[in-house]
């Protein structure tokens, strides 16, 4: 059964679209990504889903209702965690999950027992008594994922639910959000840019651009199919006779040699290492060193779209323009 | 469908967050303890027409007084939504199951009780400067009038916030509206001073039967009968809960 299941959504500000025609779903208890550059729609997509902007077209049906139909039912069994701070900061932490288990009319035993289960959750049982103003940024994002927790989300959305945050707490959040997904078997749908988070979490991956799902995949899959392992190797004397015996193999998809060290492009590192060696043997050359790289999915994103996740700011404008001029520059 | 328990929390948190605030307090009485001080002490002996001898200036102002202090902290209930859309916390409140008729009275309700809370500490204020407090019973029906003012303009806050979505443009429509309703009102002395053409303004003023109704009940003078009074703040307020409930059932919450 889905979870999630959004039919050709749109959404246009004036002549701006910035949501074109998108289709996906999500299966119950899966954990989904969606990837792409700031202004790509990946916001705009949470924000429908979650009722909290009206689609131009298009429907999505959640956990059985219509966003459009049905937006209470929808709000009722949602959770999400917004990607802008969305805390009261002149309440407690107490208080911010005490407010947030009301609205969704959790009766009062069952509120306590809940707070004091996803404080804990977040480890944040010990300030639950400080005001939000004098959290740190860690903290008030451990508060926020507590927050979309105590109601028992069916689905959870999370938007960019680790920007901002040092190495370390992001991983404890992303370790949190695993869990989560484990343990009360709940449907996950996040957007970031960050390429480790969508590899290290998802299940499956939407790569979004301009408003259009390019891509929707495994991570495995998708590295397999847009990118190639590359093997580097350091070899003692000449490194001609080798190139040379290389050369001609379809195993191979390119070779660069650069001052004694070779740089090959192959289908998969793991196989293709041994033979390499057997190559090196027969010719009689010795290698030193040997290093594997594995792709990874900013690869496959720079393959997708033509350009760097990291390089894009902002709108969706200077993403085709930075598009454009990376064709023109190959 | 109308929640409860979400109107209850809505109101409770404003409750805690005036609690808190102690410079919120202290800055929404400065104004109106100011008004009352220097206007009270300074007219103290001028004869103003329209106001008969019987009632001194002061028993004559504080109901104004009221009236602007209702008027200022209501209206301010408006910048609290648009402060709480900026903080991003309205997503939250929007993204929950409450239905938005609930979330609006929660809104009202929080506002309506810090304005009663601040019309009842200037009204004991207003006593040291030799104000005449009216019986228990005037005081309750002053209090329900001062109720009807506060749901009229937190719905015109409310309706403003829900379409002026930035910070600066409620500022100034506050400023360009409040100050203009209250200083025609007739709080500080009587429209029938002013020239036609502006009395005219004063006449669609809401406050000004705010106004009116309060001296009405609190010292027994009044331009028109309470009655006429009382049916348009009641037709106004109606009008304007209506008019901020469409809003934001309508509106989009970003």
């Amino acid at each position: 059964m889905s979870a999630i299941i959004v039919t050709d959504l749109t959404k246009k500000f004036g002549e701006f679209v910035a949501v074109d025609n998108v289709s996906f779903s999500v299966k119950e208890g899966e954990l989904f990504g969606l990837l792409g550059p700031n202004g790509a729609g990946k916001t705009t997509i949470i924000n429908m889903l979650t009722t909290l902007l009206v689609p131009t077209s298009g429907s999505a049906v959640i956990a059985g209702c219509d966003i459009k139909k049905n937006p209470d039912h929808v709000r009722s069994k949602i959770g999400i965690i917004f990607q802008d701070p969305s805390l009261d900061i002149g309440l407690t932490g107490r208080e911010n999950l005490e407010f947030h288990a009301m609205m969704y009319n959790i009766g009062t035993e069952e509120r306590k027992k809940r707070i004091a289960e996803v404080l804990s959750v977040v480890r944040l049982a010990d300030k639950a008594d400080t005001l939000v103003e004098y959290y740190s940024g860690g903290m008030k994002r451990r508060l926020e994922i507590a927050r979309g927790l105590i109601h028992y989300p069916r689905v959870l959305f999370l938007d960019e639910p680790t920007l901002g945050l040092d190495a370390q707490t992001r991983r404890s959040i992303w370790d949190y959000i695993r869990d989560l997904n484990r343990e009360y078997k709940t449907t996950v749908i996040l957007t970031t840019h960050y390429m480790e988070e969508a590899d290290y979490l998802c299940e499956r991956i939407a790569i979004i651009d301009n408003g259009k799902i390019i891509a929707l995949e495994t991570p495995e899959k998708l590295k397999a199919e847009y990118k190639s392992d590359s093997v580097s190797l350091t070899i003692e004397g000449p490194s001609d006779p080798l190139i040379e015996g290389l050369e001609g193999k379809e195993w191979i998809r390119e070779i660069i040699s650069r001052n004694g060290s070779i740089h090959l492009r192959v289908i998969n590192g793991e196989e293709d290492i041994p033979r390499l060696f057997r190559i090196a043997h027969e010719t009689g050359i010795v290698i030193s060193t040997v290093s594997l790289d594995k792709p990874s999915l900013e690869d496959v994103f720079i393959h997708l779209t033509g350009a760097s996740i990291r390089e894009q700011d902002g709108t969706s404008r200077t993403a085709i323009r930075e598009k454009q001029r990376r064709r023109l520059m190959r | 469908m109308i929640q409860f328990t979400a109107i209850y929390v809505l109101w409770m948190r404003e409750m805690i967050k005036y609690v808190r605030a102690k410079s919120r307090i202290v800055g929404a009485v400065a104004m109106p303890v100011f008004m009352l001080v220097f206007l009270g002490l300074g007219f103290r002996r001028v004869e103003i027409p329209g106001i008969p001898d019987s009632i001194s200036y002061i028993q004559y102002l504080v109901p104004g007084i009221l009236g602007m202090t209702i008027l200022f902290s209501s209206a301010y209930t408006g910048m609290g939504v648009i402060m709480d859309r900026q903080y991003g916390f309205l997503k939250e409140v929007m993204v929950t199951p409450a239905s938005r008729i609930s979330i609006v009275m929660g809104m009202i309700t929080g506002g309506a009780t810090i304005s009663l809370i601040q019309a009842t500490m200037m009204m004991l204020l207003s006593v040291f400067l030799g104000f005449r407090l009216p019986e228990p019973v005037q005081i309750a029906a002053a209090l329900l009038i001062m109720l009807l003012i506060s749901i009229i303009f937190i719905n015109i806050g409310l309706t403003l916030s829900s379409v002026l979505k930035d910070f600066h443009g409620f500022n100034m429509i506050i400023n360009f509206i409040v100050f203009p309703l209250f200083l025609l009102s007739g709080a500080l002395f009587p429209v029938t001073n002013l020239p036609a053409a502006i009395r005219v303004f004063s006449y669609i003023d809401p406050l000004t039967y705010g106004v009116d109704a309060l001296r009405g009940i609190m010292i027994g003078f009044s331009e028109f009968s309470l009655v006429i009074d009382i049916g348009i703040l009641l037709i106004i307020a109606a009008v304007m809960v209506l008019t901020s409930g469409y809003f934001f059932q309508k509106g989009e919450a970003l």
